[in-house]
């Protein structure tokens, strides 16, 4: 087979791997810690991407630099996404955190429709333009043709995200005692660890890099409407089973087979099965691997 | 005695003859409005109707057609088929001259079989399956809308006749508009020997992006895209494909040639073409119709009001030409003489679908849709 366009492929591949990645991150760390599939988590996303928007066009009439604007408008919306994000998880999650754990996912659905419907009245059900900020590159001219400028942002935003959150989970205090809640809440509550802070921390963090997701995947497709984080969630939650649910490096893992599949799927064979393919990956890795690529069997807890 | 009862009998059928013969000759004209009047399809018939009346009462005023009244025939077919069958036998009792309708294609197809057997044409305002005309059985059929498949056939012809294109990839958003156009194309392109189908393919609405099938496209070698679809997957496409510095020209249909699309592509939108109906907004006849409307009804038209007008102006007009009701004369003047309708001037193929009424290729340049004449 032709190789440049394996290439071309592999990237495009890539680029989505990486968006939902961006926004497995939050599904899988929250599910690590409190046993809950964040179904909102989508709608974060979407929500940070309005943010940026807002603040992108209002910004824009100060004719300030377009690159100034957009590590203006990501900063805001990551910390606006992540004040969504714990107000989310202190309004529907920790009154029913002890309950059983289908009705904190009922209350996750619920959530979900709710930010969608908000953002439709708030704003507009109609698609909306997102600003060119990103410049065009211009050591990318060579191989434009592989990679646009946005496709490079997202490959490497993502990229330095992971760096940073291997570092804060594998070598910071914070990082420990999550990794001590994941593992046991209950022992890590005894031994001093403040479990409502680390449950707000992980929902600071997820929320920001799906915030820092929506961002991206806007400026990348230069629009957004109410309903995108409805698929884009449904992907990265998929994404992050594939990987195994509750795994960082399975998500990560995840994401970017569930984007190589659907890129190569559409190249090699049909992009109208697009979908068959990634839920038919997903199915026979199931098959296989029940708790996923990475993911470890749920031990009982007695 | 027997032939006594044969010789009444012959009177009274020569009788019956004479009269029905005289009054085809004297009494009021009689036209037909078929089509759904009530159920839950109704908004789509009643239109008609009231158009059929404003028109009924203008030209009746006016001292009628060839100087005798016109009369209405009004009958329901709920939309469907096999109630159109028994409408289109209870018309046929009535002795009209011409039907308006019916509304939905099913209906239609039912009806016109019964029609074409009694030598009575019909004109539908909004029945638009291509066979309707182009299977060539109904010779009564004539319709003022364009068929399914008119737009992809100006898409194709555009990209062949004016772009020249050679290899095209036909995009959809598998929907059953995109779906059914691109399909429609693609039938017309294989047909024509001068492109190819480089790819046919569709995409998922809705995905985070559709990198992969750009680089298919570009993999295909493809010099131009027919898509079918709507707006937010045309602009996505057409912005990811123009940063990766891809320049072939992007043509689609009446879902993509909305105001929203060059909002959300902007700059990306430049360029692009898109069929749409043509434009009537300053037709003087169509204003005046909607006027007409607004002044008996209170309210401003509803569907297809403007084709099902324009298809009466046509029957009306064709009469006057013809100088009589009779069937092979005002067929043949529905097919020679153009008339002024409010859908601009128009005249019927030998097939029955109005020359003059349809699509037109859009281009975006400086920000708006631009007619291409």
């Amino acid at each position: 087979m032709d190789l440049s366009y394996f290439f071309e492929l592999f990237v495009g591949g890539l680029t989505r791997g990486s968006i939902y990645a961006l926004i497995a991150l939050g599904y899988t760390m929250v599910y690590g810690i409190i046993k809950l599939i964040n179904f909102a988590h989508g709608e974060i996303y979407m929500i940070g991407a309005f943010t940026a928007l807002i603040i992108a066009s209002v910004l824009s009439f100060t004719g300030m630099n377009p690159v100034l604007i957009f590590l203006i408008a990501s900063v805001l919306a990551i910390f606006f996404s992540a004040a969504y994000g714990v107000t989310m998880e202190k309004i529907a999650y920790t009154p029913l955190r002890g309950s059983q754990r289908l009705s904190a996912l009922i209350s996750a659905i619920g959530m979900s429709m709710f930010l969608q419907n908000y953002v439709l009245l708030a704003q507009t059900s109609d698609f909306l333009p997102f600003p060119e900020l990103v410049p065009d590159f211009k050591f990318l001219k060579p191989v434009e043709h592989l990679i646009s400028s946005t496709s490079f942002l997202i490959l490497i935003t993502t990229a330095i995200v992971m760096v940073l959150l291997t570092y804060l989970i594998k070598f910071t205090r914070t990082g420990k005692a999550m990794r001590a809640t994941s593992q046991d809440a209950k022992m890590a509550q005894l031994l001093g660890i403040n479990i409502s802070r680390i449950i707000t921390i992980t929902f600071i963090i997820g929320s920001s890099t799906a915030a820092l997701g929506g961002v991206l995947i806007s400026t990348h497709i230069g629009q957004l409407n109410f309903y995108i984080g409805f698929i884009a969630g449904i992907k990265a939650f998929v994404a992050a089973v594939l990987g195994g649910i509750g795994s960082i490096p399975g998500a990560v893992l995840g994401s970017f087979v569930l984007g190589w599949t659907e890129s190569f799927g559409t190249g090699y064979i049909s992009s109208d099965y697009e979908d068959v393919f990634a839920f038919l990956f997903l199915i026979i890795i199931l098959i296989f691997r029940p708790s996923g690529i990475l993911g470890r069997p749920e031990n009982k807890k007695v | 005695m027997k032939r006594l009862f044969a010789v009444m009998l012959i009177i009274l059928l020569a009788g019956s003859m004479v009269f029905a013969g005289g009054k085809k000759e004297s009494g009021t004209i009689k036209i037909a409005v078929a089509g759904p009047h009530s159920g839950d399809l109704a908004s789509y018939g009643l239109p008609t109707v009231k158009a059929a009346e404003i028109m009924v009462e203008k030209i009746n005023a006016e001292g009628g057609l060839l100087g005798r009244q016109v009369e209405l025939v009004i009958e329901d077919d709920v939309c469907k088929p096999e109630v159109a069958t028994n409408t289109a036998a209870k018309i046929v009792g009535e002795g009209v001259v011409a039907v308006i309708g019916h509304i939905c294609s099913g209906a239609t197809k039912a009806a016109m079989g019964i029609y074409n057997d009694s030598k009575i044409l019909a004109i539908s305002p909004s029945a638009t399956n291509p066979a309707l005309t182009q299977s060539g059985d109904y010779p009564n059929f004539f319709r003022t809308i364009a068929s399914d498949d008119a737009q992809a056939r100006i898409e194709v012809d555009f990209a062949l006749d004016t772009l020249g294109l050679t290899k095209i990839a036909v995009l959809h958003d598998k929907g059953d508009y995109g779906k059914g156009l691109a399909e429609f194309a693609q039938k017309f392109l294989e047909a024509d020997s001068r492109a190819e189908v480089v790819l046919f393919e569709g995409v998922t609405p809705g995905a985070v992006d559709y990198t992969a099938v750009i680089n298919k496209i570009k993999n295909s070698g493809a010099d131009g895209i027919i898509f079918g679809g709507y707006h937010p997957e045309a602009s996505k496409i057409v912005s990811q494909m123009k940063k990766r510095a891809m320049d072939i020209p992007f043509i689609s249909d009446d879902g993509v040639k909305d105001n929203t699309f060059i909002k959300v592509a902007g700059d990306y939108a430049e360029g692009v073409y898109a069929s749409g109906p043509m434009d009537t907004t300053t037709n003087p006849l169509t204003i005046q119709a909607t006027k007409e409307h607004q002044e008996k009804y209170g309210e401003d038209p509803g569907a297809f009001y403007l084709n099902a007008y324009a298809a009466l102006q046509a029957v009306f007009n064709a009469i006057e030409v013809a100088g009589s009701t009779d069937y092979d004369a005002v067929t043949n003047a529905l097919r020679t003489s153009y008339v002024e309708t409010t859908l601009g001037k128009i005249k019927f193929d030998s097939k029955g679908d109005a020359e003059g009424v349809g699509f037109s290729m859009y281009q975006v340049q400086n920000g708006v849709y631009v007619e291409l004449k």
